[in-house]
C-alpha cells in the first residue's frame, strides 16, 4: 500500500507539503481524519454491528499508556480492580505501578477452557473485601491474551450484570480484536451491551490498539473508547503525557481512510493467522503436546503439565528454563501470567518466519522425546535397583504421564 | 449535584479535581482565539495569537531537507525497506541511531561544551511527559518542589497532577530582574521545612519561560551546591536551549557541573525538540539524568510515552546531518532575533518596557503601568480589555505565578511577518489611545496622579462589561489548538 500511495504518505497533499501543520499539530483532540479513520477500522472488525463516535475515542502512546490511564481516571491509589487469569503480565506495570492501583484475581481453570464463571467473579470480590480493598472495576482482555481465545456471550452477559450490580466499571481490552480467525466469531463488548439495549453505558471502556492488529507496535497508537463524557474529558488531558505522533496519525488516517486497503488487510491478516495457528497446533501435537482451543491473537495457550516433575511452579519453572536454554525456545511460562495450574506456556506463532517456526517445532519434538526417553531409563534404572520389587514402586513418570493426557 | 456527587464517587479525584489547570486564565485566552481567530484576509478583526509558544520560522530549512532525504521517511519508495524492522520497533531503550543523533545535537547546541551520552538518553511523551516522569521518580505523593516563579503555567499539570506532588514558588522579583538568589531559596526551603513540606527538589527552566532570559553561570553553580548541601534534586528544564540569538550564551547545568564539586546522582535535565526544531507535533521528549537508579526507571516508564519509531527514524537522520543542523541553528538564532528586535523597538516607540530577553518565543512585557492599580484584579481587568478590544491573545503574569501585577508573556515566533505589523499597529492604537484619554483625565483632576505612573499611560474603561460570558464556559479545546485555517482541523467538539 506504501508503495502505491507516495504522495499521500511522503507528507504531502495535493501536491502540497503539509510537513510544517504536521510538525506544530499537539492537539491532544488528534487529527480529526485519524479519529475517523481509526473507528470506522474498529466498526468494521467488528463486522459493522456496532458503530463508535470519533469525539468518545481518546489517542494514546500505545494501548499501555491506555490501560494506565483509565487508572488514573477511575480509581484511588489502593482501589483495586479485578482481572481473569491468566492475564498479560505488563498489566502490573500498566495497572498497578504509578496508579498504586491493586489487581484481585478472578481465578479460571482448565476445568472448563479457563472461562470465566459466577463464582469465580463473586469469589474474586469477596477476597478484595476481606483485603479492604474497594473494588472499582473489571478489566478484561477479549480476545483474551493469553488464551488466545474470544470471550462467549454468556461471560459477556455476566459481567456486564455483575458490574451493572455492583455500580463499577468495565475495561474491555480488545488489541486483539481484529486476530480473530477462527470461529466463534468475536462478540465485542460494544455488541454485547446494544443487545441489551445498554448502549450508551457509561461505565464500559474499551482500550484498543494498532500494535496487534496492524502490526505496528513501534508507532505507538493506543485508544481509550468511552461513553463517559467526563472519563473521556479527563483523559485526553492526560493523553497530554502521551500523544500519539502527529507524522504517524497523519500515514495512518490516510492509510486506514483506504476502505479496500483496511478491507483486504483484515480478511489477508486473518487467513495467514489461521494457517500459522494450526501449523503451531500440528506441530505440538507430533509431540504430543496439546493447545488450549483458540481462534484468535497471535499465540497459543500449550498444555505441558505432563511434562513437569511435579504439579509444582518449581516444576514449570524448572521445565521452562529447560526450555529457553536447553531447547532455546523463549516461551512464556504461565506464571508470568499469574494462572494458577503449573505446566501452561504461552507459545507465539506469528512473530516469526515458517522455516523458524518448523525448526521450533522439530526442536520441542527432540525434546520431548529426549525426556520420554529419560524418564524411560530413569524408571527402569530405579526398578532394577529396588529390593522389594515393583509392586513398592511408585508410579513411573510415565504412566504418570499417560494418566494426564486427558 | 447529585450527579457531581455520584460522578466523583464513581470516577477517581484526579479526574475530577481541577489539578490539571485547564481552567486557569491562561487558556481563556485560547478560548477567546479560537473562537474569533484571526485570518489577513478572512478575519482581519479577529484575534491574534500571542500566547503560543511555537517556532515555526525555519520550516523552509526542515521541509528542504525532507524534500531532499526521501530516505529518512519509511514511507517513500527509497525508505521503504526499512519499513518493517521499524514498525515493529518498541523497545523502549529507543533506536541507537535516534539516541545517538539526539545527544550530539544537544551538545551542539551546548555549544559543544558538553558531551552528552546516547545511553543516558530516555523518551518520554515530549517535555510534558518527561517533566512528570522525572517527578515520578523522585517524589512521593506530597511532596514538594520548589520552582522559582514565574514559571510556565503547565507546570501545574505536569508537575502536580496524577503525581500527588506539589508546587512551592520561589518568588523572583522585578527589582533585580527576577534573578534566583541563593538567598531567596534558602528562605522558601526554610519555610516549607517549618510547615513540614519535605522539599524533593528544584526545577528550574533555562532559558527561562516566560522571562525569556538565560541563567549565567554563578547562578547555576549556586543552584547544584544548594540542591548538593541540601540533598536534593535539581531538574533543568532546557526545552529553549537552541532558541538563543543573542548574548550570553547559554550554558548547560550540564557544563556547570564539569568542573564542580558536586553530587551528579542530583542533577536531571529534561529537553524537547518542540521548541528549538518546532516539532511539538512529533511528541519527543527527553529525560537525561546524571542518576544511573533514575536513569532505568524513567526508561521503565517510558513505556508510558515512547516516541513514534516513525519519528525516531526520520530524526535520527535528520539530526546526524551535520551541515543542516548547523545551518538550522545558525539560521534560526538570526531568525528569532529579528522578530525579537522588532517587537521589542516597536513597544519602546509607544513607552512599552519588556525584560532584556537574549532566548525563547516570547518576551516578558511590563505593563504596570498601566494598571489602575498594582493588584492581580486590575492585571485580569486589563488583560481582558486586552483580549477583547485590543484582540491579543497574551499570557497574563498571573497564569505563571508571578508575585508582581502587571506582567505579560508576549509570544513573537508564531505569526508571519504581517501578523507581527498587524499586532504593533494595534498595540501602538491602544497604547496611544490610552494617553489621549490620560491626558484628558490629567486635565480634570491632577491630585490623582501617582509616582509610579511615569508616562501617564492609565487606561480608561468605556465598558463596565469587559467580558463575554459565553468565553468563560468550559470548552473542550486543547491548550495547543493548531491554527484553526489549517485543513487539518474540521470537526471541533
Amino acid at each position: 500500500w506504501l508503495a502505491k500511495n507516495p504522495e499521500a504518505v511522503g507528507c504531502k497533499r495535493d501536491g502540497q507539503s503539509i510537513f510544517r501543520e504536521l510538525a506544530l499539530f499537539q492537539d491532544y483532540h488528534g487529527l480529526p481524519a485519524f479519529k475517523k479513520a481509526l473507528v470506522d477500522f474498529m466498526a468494521e472488525i467488528r463486522g459493522n454491528k456496532v458503530s463508535f463516535e470519533p469525539n468518545n475515542i481518546v489517542l494514546t502512546a500505545g494501548a499501555t499508556s491506555a490501560n494506565e490511564t483509565l487508572m488514573f481516571c477511575l480509581a484511588e491509589h489502593g482501589d483495586a480492580f479485578l482481572l481473569p487469569t491468566p492475564y498479560y503480565p505488563g498489566f502490573d506495570r500498566d495497572l498497578k505501578w504509578r496508579t498504586g492501583v491493586q489487581i484481585v484475581p478472578i481465578h479460571c481453570t482448565s476445568s472448563n477452557c479457563f472461562r470465566i464463571t459466577a463464582s469465580a467473579i463473586e469469589e474474586a470480590y469477596q477476597q478484595a473485601q476481606k483485603k479492604n480493598l474497594t473494588v472499582k472495576g473489571i478489566l478484561i482482555t477479549n480476545p483474551s491474551n493469553p488464551l488466545g481465545t474470544t470471550m462467549t456471550r454468556p461471560e459477556l452477559n455476566l459481567l456486564i450484570n455483575f458490574i451493572t450490580d455492583k455500580q463499577i466499571h468495565l475495561i474491555s481490552d480488545e488489541i486483539y480484536s481484529g486476530t480473530v480467525f477462527n470461529s466463534p466469531s468475536f462478540i465485542s463488548i460494544m455488541e454485547a451491551l446494544k443487545d441489551m439495549n445498554m448502549e450508551k453505558n457509561n461505565r464500559v471502556h474499551i482500550v484498543y490498539s494498532l500494535s496487534k492488529d496492524l502490526g505496528l507496535p513501534g508507532f505507538r497508537v493506543g485508544a481509550i473508547y468511552s461513553n463517559d463524557p467526563t472519563v473521556v474529558s479527563a483523559a485526553v488531558k492526560m493523553s497530554s503525557f502521551g500523544l500519539v505522533s502527529s507524522q504517524t496519525q497523519y500515514l495512518l488516517s490516510v492509510m486506514l481512510s483506504d476502505k479496500k486497503f483496511r478491507n483486504h488487510y483484515i480478511v489477508k491478516n486473518q487467513n495467514r493467522l489461521l494457517k500459522r495457528q494450526r501449523k503451531l497446533v500440528s506441530g505440538l501435537e507430533k509431540s504430543g503436546i496439546r493447545c488450549l482451543e483458540s481462534n484468535a491473537g497471535l499465540f497459543c495457550w500449550v498444555d505441558m503439565r505432563h511434562l513437569l516433575s511435579s504439579d509444582t511452579f518449581e516444576a514449570e519453572m524448572e521445565l521452562w528454563e529447560r526450555i529457553i536454554y536447553d531447547v532455546k525456545l523463549n516461551i512464556s511460562p504461565g506464571s508470568s501470567c499469574h494462572c494458577n495450574e503449573p505446566g501452561w506456556f504461552r507459545v507465539c506463532f506469528a512473530n516469526m518466519s515458517e522455516d523458524a517456526l518448523e525448526l521450533a517445532m522439530q526442536r520441542l519434538k527432540s525434546f520431548v522425546g529426549s525426556i520420554k526417553k529419560h524418564n524411560h531409563q530413569e524408571s527402569e534404572k530405579l526398578r532394577k535397583e529396588s529390593h522389594i520389587g515393583k509392586w513398592i514402586f511408585r508410579l513411573s513418570f510415565q504412566s504418570f504421564n499417560e494418566q494426564d493426557q486427558r | 449535584m447529585e450527579f457531581t456527587r455520584k460522578n466523583r464517587q464513581l470516577l477517581s479525584r484526579i479526574a475530577t479535581n481541577d489539578r490539571h489547570g485547564e481552567n486557569s486564565p491562561y487558556f481563556d485566552g485560547w478560548k477567546a482565539y479560537d473562537s474569533n481567530p484571526f485570518h489577513p484576509i478572512h478575519n482581519p478583526d479577529g484575534v491574534i495569537q500571542m500566547g503560543l509558544a511555537e517556532n515555526p520560522l525555519c520550516f523552509d530549512l526542515s521541509e528542504k531537507w525532507i524534500r531532499e532525504n526521501p530516505d529518512a521517511s519509511i514511507c517513500t519508495a527509497e525508505g521503504l525497506n526499512k519499513f518493517k524492522d521499524i514498525a515493529i520497533y518498541q523497545d523502549y531503550h529507543g533506536l541507537r541511531e535516534f539516541r545517538e543523533a539526539v545527544a550530539k545535537f544537544m551538545g551542539r547546541v551546548g555549544g559543544n561544551r558538553v558531551t552528552f551520552d546516547p545511553n543516558r538518553i530516555v523518551m518520554s511523551g515530549g517535555a510534558t511527559g518527561a517533566n512528570e516522569t522525572a517527578i515520578f521518580c523522585l517524589a512521593d505523593p506530597g511532596d514538594a518542589f520548589l520552582v522559582p516563579s514565574p514559571y510556565y503555567a503547565g507546570f501545574a499539570r505536569d508537575l502536580r497532577w496524577r503525581t500527588g506532588v506539589e508546587i512551592v514558588p520561589v518568588h523572583c522579583r522585578s527589582s533585580n530582574n527576577f534573578r534566583i538568589t541563593r538567598a531567596a531559596l534558602e528562605e522558601a526551603y526554610e519555610k516549607a521545612q517549618r510547615s513540614n513540606i519535605n522539599i524533593k527538589g528544584i526545577i528550574i527552566t533555562n532559558p527561562s519561560n516566560p522571562l525569556g532570559t538565560v541563567l549565567d553561570k554563578e547562578t547555576l553553580r549556586s543552584l547544584v551546591s544548594f540542591v548538593t548541601d541540601k540533598k536534593i534534586h535539581l531538574v533543568s528544564d532546557e526545552i529553549y536551549a537552541a532558541t538563543v540569538f543573542s548574548s550570553p550564551r547559554f550554558i548547560s547545568v550540564a557544563e556547570v557541573m564539569q568542573d564542580m564539586d558536586c553530587n551528579r546522582d542530583l542533577i536531571h535535565i529534561v529537553y524537547s525538540l518542540s521548541k528549538d526544531m518546532g516539532f511539538p507535533g512529533f511528541r519527543v521528549g527527553i529525560v537525561y539524568s546524571f542518576n544511573d537508579d533514575v536513569t532505568n526507571c524513567a526508561r521503565k516508564m517510558s513505556s508510558f510515552g515512547l516516541v513514534s519509531s516513525q519519528t525516531q527514524f526520520l530524526l535520527a537522520s535528520m539530526l546526524s546531518d551535520d551541515e543542516f543542523v548547523g545551518n538550522f541553528l545558525r539560521e534560526s538564532s538570526k531568525r528569532l532575533a529579528k522578530r525579537h528586535h522588532v517587537f521589542t523597538k516597536g513597544l519602546e516607540e509607544v513607552g512599552i518596557s519588556t525584560i532584556k530577553s537574549n532566548a525563547g518565543l516570547f518576551f516578558w512585557m511590563d505593563m504596570r503601568p498601566l494598571l489602575k492599580e498594582q493588584t492581580t484584579k486590575a492585571e485580569t481587568e486589563l488583560w481582558r480589555v486586552i483580549i477583547n478590544k485590543v484582540k491579543l491573545n497574551v499570557s497574563p503574569g498571573s497564569s505563571f505565578n508571578c508575585s508582581e501585577p502587571g506582567w505579560f508573556r508576549v509570544c513573537f515566533a508564531n505569526m508571519d511577518d504581517k501578523t507581527v505589523e498587524v499586532a504593533l499597529d494595534r498595540i501602538r492604537e491602544f497604547v496611544l489611545q490610552g494617553k489621549e484619554e490620560n491626558n484628558h483625565e490629567a486635565d480634570k483632576s491632577q491630585a490623582r496622579a501617582q509616582p509610579w505612573r511615569k508616562q501617564n499611560l492609565r487606561l480608561s474603561f468605556s465598558s463596565s462589561r469587559l467580558y463575554d460570558e459565553s468565553l468563560m464556559s468550559p470548552h473542550m479545546i486543547s491548550p495547543h489548538s493548531p491554527i484553526p485555517h489549517s485543513p487539518l482541523v474540521r470537526a471541533r467538539t
